[in-house]
């Protein structure tokens, strides 16, 4: 009796204690410390770089373990800004993101691979334009700690390279403009 | 042919706005259908844009002068053989006709400047931005000033097919006095 209850708290605290130190993070929005940008090639001469406004998102993450780690974003397609109203305007548009059929983005973390200290590849499903497809962000632990007021926070950034045709974005812009580098970074405050 | 209209005829001013108007409303609307189809390696890709805001603006200006000149001008009495029904249906119709210039240029002017970028003349002067805070500016102006050039255009045929009646049907002088020959 004692022996097995023994075993079952034994049990019930491994359990609770890979569950506690996995803690959930939701991104810090309502302070403005988080980030989904992109950039891509003008003509092969620049860099333009752009970003979603509205997103919003959480994730799961303990630095003792880093592959249990979760991450889900999901956005609004037609916060896109690029600080010129007729290039957002044609971005939102059926030749890009095609915001009346398509509003929202996501990304949902399947599994998380460490590629060493402090950074990982997470691999999930991106759904753009309708189009859902495995993609791999390489993230950056850039760091975590308590917050002057109160609060536990960490945070990442991460990227990936995305080629527009995969996600039937169907304008050409050039040969140098092919793919756009998705670059999110993000703090998450602990629940 | 005087310059001023009198209480029988349209002055020289009168005419040649209307028709630079007529032109320009066609041409813009031509061009801008047109334009939002260029690929982006297309030499006109940028001007065909910037000629389409110029135009427009100056469009803009013409109609001001228009309705100052209307203001300070008699106006062409309607023709005897016209009963109240034509009479009635010409107001609203040419009513109908500057309300929808003026809207369609009021919505293109908010697509250009709903981020406060003002919009360029050909390099002369710039339209400053007034109006950037209603919700999805950019997208909201663009798709009434896309329907509201299919609607002033329709309108504007229909305002030329009446006059060819006029002229073909009735032979009165209404499309001859637009041509200074009554």
């Amino acid at each position: 009796m004692l022996k097995r209850t023994f075993a079952a708290l034994a049990l019930g605290s491994a359990l609770f204690a890979g569950q506690a130190l996995a803690a959930d993070y939701v991104i810090d929005k309502e302070g403005q410390h988080a980030f989904v940008n992109f950039k891509i090639s003008h003509l092969g001469y620049s860099w333009l770089y752009g970003t979603f406004k509205d997103f919003d998102g959480s994730f799961s993450f303990d630095a003792a373990q880093p592959e249990a780690s979760k991450v889900q974003v999901s956005l609004q397609t037609a916060s896109v800004d690029t600080n010129h109203a007729e290039r957002d305007k044609h971005l939102r548009s059926d030749d890009f993101l095609n915001v009346a059929k398509h509003p929202t983005a996501t990304f949902e973390s399947t599994s998380v691979k460490s590629t060493g200290e402090g950074s990982a590849d997470i691999h999930g499903n991106l759904t753009l334009n309708g189009v859902t497809k495995p993609v791999v962000i390489a993230a950056k632990f850039i760091g975590e700690g308590d917050d002057p007021w109160g609060g536990y926070r960490a945070g990442f950034e991460g990227s990936t390279t995305l080629r527009l045709k995969d996600f039937d974005i169907s304008m050409d812009l050039g040969p140098a403009s092919q793919t756009v580098d998705l670059i999110i970074s993000v703090e998450g405050v602990r629940q | 042919m005087q310059w001023r209209n009198t209480l029988r005829d349209y002055g020289l001013v009168s005419i040649l706005l209307h028709w630079l108007i007529a032109v320009a409303v066609f041409g813009l609307f031509g061009l801008g259908l047109w334009m939002v189809g260029l690929d982006y390696y297309s030499a006109w890709y940028r001007k065909a844009p910037d000629l389409h805001k110029g135009i427009g603006v100056l469009l803009f200006m013409l109609m001001l002068l228009r309705l100052v000149w209307k203001l300070f001008n008699p106006r062409p009495a309607p023709l005897q053989n016209h009963g109240s029904a034509v009479r009635l249906f010409t107001r609203l119709g040419h009513g109908l006709l500057y309300l929808g210039l003026f809207a369609v240029m009021a919505s293109g002017y908010l697509i250009s400047t709903a981020k406060g970028r003002p919009v360029e003349v050909f390099g002369w002067f710039e339209v400053p931005a007034l109006v950037t805070s209603i919700p999805r500016q950019a997208d909201v102006a663009g798709l009434l000033h896309e329907y509201l050039a299919w609607a002033l255009v329709i309108l504007a045929v229909l305002h030329a097919l009446a006059a060819l009646k006029h002229h073909f049907i009735d032979r009165d002088a209404t499309l001859k006095r637009m041509l200074g020959r009554h």
